[in-house]
C-alpha cells in the first residue's frame, strides 16, 4: 500500500530524513518509535505534503502513485489521513460543519455524490457515539476549548467519519489518561483493523501498544530506521531504552 | 390554488417579466436615455423633469445643488482616491422601454461563473419576484436610476404597509416624505450626502403604520449598468409606533475599466417600540486583479431612534467595491432605545474599505452593540472607524464594541480607529479588539482533512465573521458565506 524508498527531506536547510525505507502492506499496523528529534512527525508530515517540508531525494508512492507529487487535499482525499499530535484550534467553525465538508471535498475529488446532511450526522452520531464523545461536542467549534484528551478523542472521531485507507498517527496517545487511551486504542482496532487498510503509529511510548497490537515496530534514529521487529521489539526499548539500540 | 395566491404569483410574474427584459444582456445592448452628460443645474432639473416631481421636490434639490457647490470632498478617512471628475458622469440613465433582448451567450462568462457559485440562477426574474420556492420577499428592484418592479404590492396594502420607489412615494404620499426626508441625515450632512440630495434618481420608500408587523421580508435589488454612470438612490424607511420590519439589500454592478460611482443615502426612523432590521449584502464589482475599475462607494446611512425601547439593527456584508466609505449609524434618541452595527468588510487585491459605525448615545438607558470583523487579502487596506458617543444628559448607557481583524498574506493592511466620547460618568463603554492572521497550522489541518486551499480560506474566514453572519436572514446568510469564499479567491498561493 505504502511504500517509502531512500527518503531525505529537510526542514529549512536542516536534513531531518536521511534515506528512510519503509513498506507497509494492507491489513498491516506498523509503530514507529524513536528518540526525540529523530524526524518521526516529520515523516508524518513530509507523507501527508505540510509546506516546508521539502523532499530532497528518495519516492514515496501510495497504492502505486506518487504520492508526492500530490497536494495535501489530493491525498486525503486518495485515502490517507493525519492524526494530529497537537489538533488546531478552528474557532467559529462547528466540528460537524468541518467535517461534512471536508468529508464531501474528498467524495468530489473522487467522483462521489456529496453526503445530505442526514446521512452524514448519521455518520457521525456512529463515530461520535462509539467513541463516547456527546453530540453537543461534535457541534462545538473544532477543537476550541477542548482537553488535550478530548482534542485526541475528537481526531478519532475524524478518522472514524473519513474512513480513509492509510492512518498516519502521531503521537495520539500523548495527553490521554489510561481510560482515554483505551478508548482511543479500541477506537484504531475498531476503525482500522481491516484487511484493506493499514496504520502507522507514531509514538514515543509502548503503553498505547498494550491496546494496538502492531504487527511491526521499527526504531527511528537520526532520520532512518534503525531496527526493524515485532511487537516484542517496543517492550525491549521500555526496558533498555534508545540509546542501546541506536549504538 | 385559492383565487389569492393566483393573484400574487400573476403579480410577481407580471413584474418578473418586466425586469426580465432588463435583465437580459446585462449592459451593452440595452438602451438607455441619459441624461446629458455633466452636472449643471439644467442636470438637474433634467431628472426631476424626468420623474414629474412637485414644485417643492425641485426646489430641495437645486438648493442642494447649490449647497454642493460650495462643500469639498471629506479627506479624513484612510483612502486614497484619485479626484473625480463630476462632469464626466451620466447622473441619470433609464432603460429604454423596448430593449433588445441579448442572449445568454452575451453574459461574461466570468459573471455567469460566479453567479453558479453563488447560486443564483441567472433568470433571476424569479429570486427578483419572489416566486423561488419558499422564499417570500417583496422586492424593488433599482436597474441604473429607475424603479422597474415593485412586487407583492396588493399584499402588503392589505397589512396597511406602504412600499414604493420614491419617486411614486413624493407624488402619492407628499406628507410623509415631507416629514422625513432629510431629517435623518441632513441636506447639509456630508459632501456626498448633499450631492445625493441634488441627484438622487430613484430608490426605495417603506412605511409601516403603527402595530403592524410587516408580513413579509422587503428587498431592495439595486444593478448600475450603464457605463460612466453614477447611481444615487435614496431609501427611506418609517416605522411607526411598535412596528416591525426587516429589509434587505443586494447591490452587484457589472465589471468595467473605468471606475463608478455610487452614492446612496438610507434614512431610517424608528418610533416608540419599533424595530427596524436592515441588511445589506454588497458586491458591487471591486475591479481587476490589478486595481482597474471598480465602484467607488460613498454612502451615508442613519437611523433615528426616535421612540421610547425603539431598535435598529444594521447588519452589512461588504465584499465588492473598489473604494468603500461607508459608516451606518444609530442616533439613539428615545430612552432605552437600541442600536446594533453587525458589520463584515472583505477587502482582497486593490481593494479599500474605511468603514464602521456612530452610535450617539442621547437617550437615557440607551444601548448598543457593535461586531466588526474586517478581512483583509492581497494588497488591500480594510480601515474599521467608529464613534461612540454619550451624551451629558444620557444617564445609564451601554456600550459593547468587538474589532476584530483577520489578515491574510503579508501585503495588506488593517486598521482599527476608534473614537469614544462619554461625557456622562454613569456610562458603561467596552471595547475589545484583535488582530490575527490566518495560521499555517489551521490551514494545514483543514487542507489535510481534504480542503483545498480556498476552502479552507473560505472555511476558517467564514468561521471568523460567523457571528456576524448569523445575524442576517438565511437565505441571505448562505448567500453571503458563499460570497466571502469567491471574494478571497486567489488571495493563496
Amino acid at each position: 500500500m505504502l511504500q517509502i524508498t531512500n527518503l531525505h527531506a529537510n526542514v529549512g536547510d536542516k536534513p531531518i530524513l536521511k534515506g528512510l525505507t519503509l513498506s507497509l502492506n494492507a491489513g498491516e499496523i506498523h509503530a514507529i518509535m524513536g528518540p526525540n528529534g529523530a524526524g518521526k512527525s516529520t515523516l508524518g508530515y513530509v507523507l501527508s505534503g505540510r509546506p516546508g517540508y521539502e523532499v530532497t531525494e528518495g519516492s514515496v508512492t501510495f497504492n502505486g502513485n506518487d504520492l508526492l507529487a500530490l497536494e495535501p487535499h489530493e491525498r486525503a482525499a486518495a485515502g490517507l489521513f493525519l492524526g494530529f499530535q497537537y489538533p488546531v484550534e478552528i474557532p467559529g467553525v462547528s466540528n460537524v460543519q468541518f467535517l461534512r465538508e471536508a468529508l464531501n471535498a474528498q467524495r468530489k475529488n473522487r467522483g462521489e455524490a456529496p453526503l445530505s446532511g442526514a446521512e452524514f450526522l448519521k455518520v457521525a452520531r456512529e463515530q461520535a457515539g462509539a467513541l463516547g464523545m456527546d453530540m453537543d461536542m461534535l457541534k462545538r467549534p473544532v477543537n476550541v476549548g477542548f482537553s488535550g484528551g478530548e482534542k485526541k478523542r475528537n481526531e478519532m472521531v475524524q478518522m472514524g467519519i473519513i474512513n480513509p485507507a492509510l492512518a498516519i498517527l502521531d503521537e495520539t496517545d500523548s495527553g490521554l489518561d489510561i481510560d482515554a487511551l483505551r478508548t482511543v486504542g479500541d477506537g484504531i482496532n475498531r476503525i482500522m483493523r481491516k484487511p484493506d487498510k493499514a496504520v502507522l503509529l507514531i509514538t514515543h511510548y509502548q503503553r498505547l501498544l498494550d491496546y494496538v497490537k502492531p504487527d511491526f515496530v521499527h526504531v527511528l534514529a537520526d532520520g532512518r530506521i534503525t531496527r526493524t521487529g515485532g511487537a516484542e521489539l517496543a517492550l525491549e526499548l521500555e526496558r533498555d531504552g534508545y540509546k542501546e539500540l541506536a549504538a | 390554488m385559492s383565487d389569492e395566491l393566483d393573484m400574487r404569483d400573476k403579480a410577481a410574474w407580471d413584474a418578473a417579466e418586466k425586469v426580465a427584459d432588463y435583465e437580459h444582456g446585462w449592459s451593452s445592448d440595452i438602451e438607455t436615455d441619459f441624461a446629458p452628460k455633466g452636472l449643471t443645474e439644467d442636470t438637474v432639473r433634467f431628472i426631476s423633469a424626468k420623474k414629474n416631481e412637485p414644485e417643492w421636490m425641485l426646489e430641495w434639490r437645486l438648493k442642494a445643488f447649490a449647497l454642493w457647490k460650495t462643500m469639498t470632498p471629506p479627506d479624513w478617512a484612510k483612502l486614497n482616491v484619485p479626484p473625480i471628475d463630476y462632469q464626466d458622469a451620466y447622473y441619470y440613465a433609464e432603460p429604454k422601454a423596448k430593449p433588445k433582448l441579448g442572449s445568454l451567450d452575451e453574459v461574461d462568462p466570468e459573471i455567469l461563473r460566479i453567479y453558479e457559485k453563488l447560486g443564483i440562477p441567472i433568470a433571476e426574474q424569479e429570486v427578483l419576484a419572489g416566486v423561488e420556492g419558499a422564499r417570500r420577499v417583496a422586492v424593488d428592484a433599482v436597474f441604473d436610476s429607475v424603479s422597474v418592479a415593485t412586487t407583492f404590492r396588493a399584499e402588503l396594502e392589505r397589512a396597511g404597509v406602504i412600499f414604493r420607489s420614491i419617486s411614486e412615494a413624493i407624488k402619492e404620499y407628499p406628507e410623509l416624505v415631507k416629514k422625513w426626508l432629510g431629517k435623518i441625515v441632513p441636506m447639509h450632512d456630508n459632501y456626498f450626502a448633499t450631492l445625493n440630495c441634488a441627484v438622487f434618481s430613484d430608490g426605495t420608500f417603506v412605511y409601516i403604520p403603527e402595530g403592524v408587523r410587516c408580513p413579509m421580508e422587503l428587498s431592495t435589488y439595486f444593478r448600475i449598468n450603464a457605463e460612466n454612470t453614477g447611481q444615487f438612490e435614496r431609501t427611506l424607511i418609517i416605522a411607526d409606533k411598535g412596528s416591525y420590519v426587516s429589509y434587505l439589500e443586494g447591490c452587484t454592478a457589472p465589471m468595467r475599466d473605468e471606475n463608478q460611482l455610487h452614492a446612496a443615502v438610507v434614512e431610517l426612523v424608528a418610533l416608540d417600540d419599533a424595530e427596524i432590521k436592515y441588511s445589506t449584502v454588497q458586491n458591487w464589482y471591486p475591479g481587476d486583479a490589478e486595481g482597474k475599475g471598480g465602484i467607488y462607494n460613498f454612502v451615508t446611512k442613519r437611523a433615528l431612534c426616535q421612540g421610547r425601547n425603539s431598535k435598529v439593527s444594521w447588519t452589512q456584508v461588504e465584499t465588492g467595491s473598489a473604494v468603500t466609505w461607508k459608516y451606518p449609524s444609530c442616533v439613539l434618541n428615545g430612552e432605552n432605545s437600541v442600536g446594533e452595527f453587525y458589520s463584515v468588510a472583505v477587502t482582497n487585491n486593490y481593494q479599500q474599505a474605511d468603514t464602521g459605525t456612530k452610535m450617539i448615545h442621547n437617550g437615557k438607558g440607551s444601548r448598543s452593540t457593535i461586531v466588526s470583523k474586517g478581512i483583509s487579502a492581497g494588497h488591500s487596506n480594510n480601515t474599521y472607524r467608529g464613534l461612540v458617543r454619550v451624551a451629558p444628559n444620557a444617564e445609564g448607557v451601554r456600550n459593547f464594541t468587538q474589532c476584530d481583524s483577520l489578515l491574510l498574506g503579508s501585503l495588506s493592511g488593517a486598521h482599527t480607529v476608534p473614537y469614544i466620547e462619554v461625557r456622562n460618568p454613569s456610562a458603561q463603554i467596552e471595547h475589545e479588539a484583535t488582530t490575527s492572521k490566518i495560521s499555517d497550522d489551521q490551514m494545514f489541518y483543514a487542507m489535510a482533512r481534504g480542503l483545498n486551499a480556498e476552502e479552507a480560506v473560505a472555511l476558517i474566514v467564514n468561521g471568523f465573521a460567523k457571528e456576524v453572519l448569523q445575524q442576517l436572514p438565511m437565505e441571505f446568510a448562505v448567500e453571503a458565506q458563499k460570497l466571502l469564499g469567491i471574494s478571497l479567491e486567489g488571495s493563496v498561493g
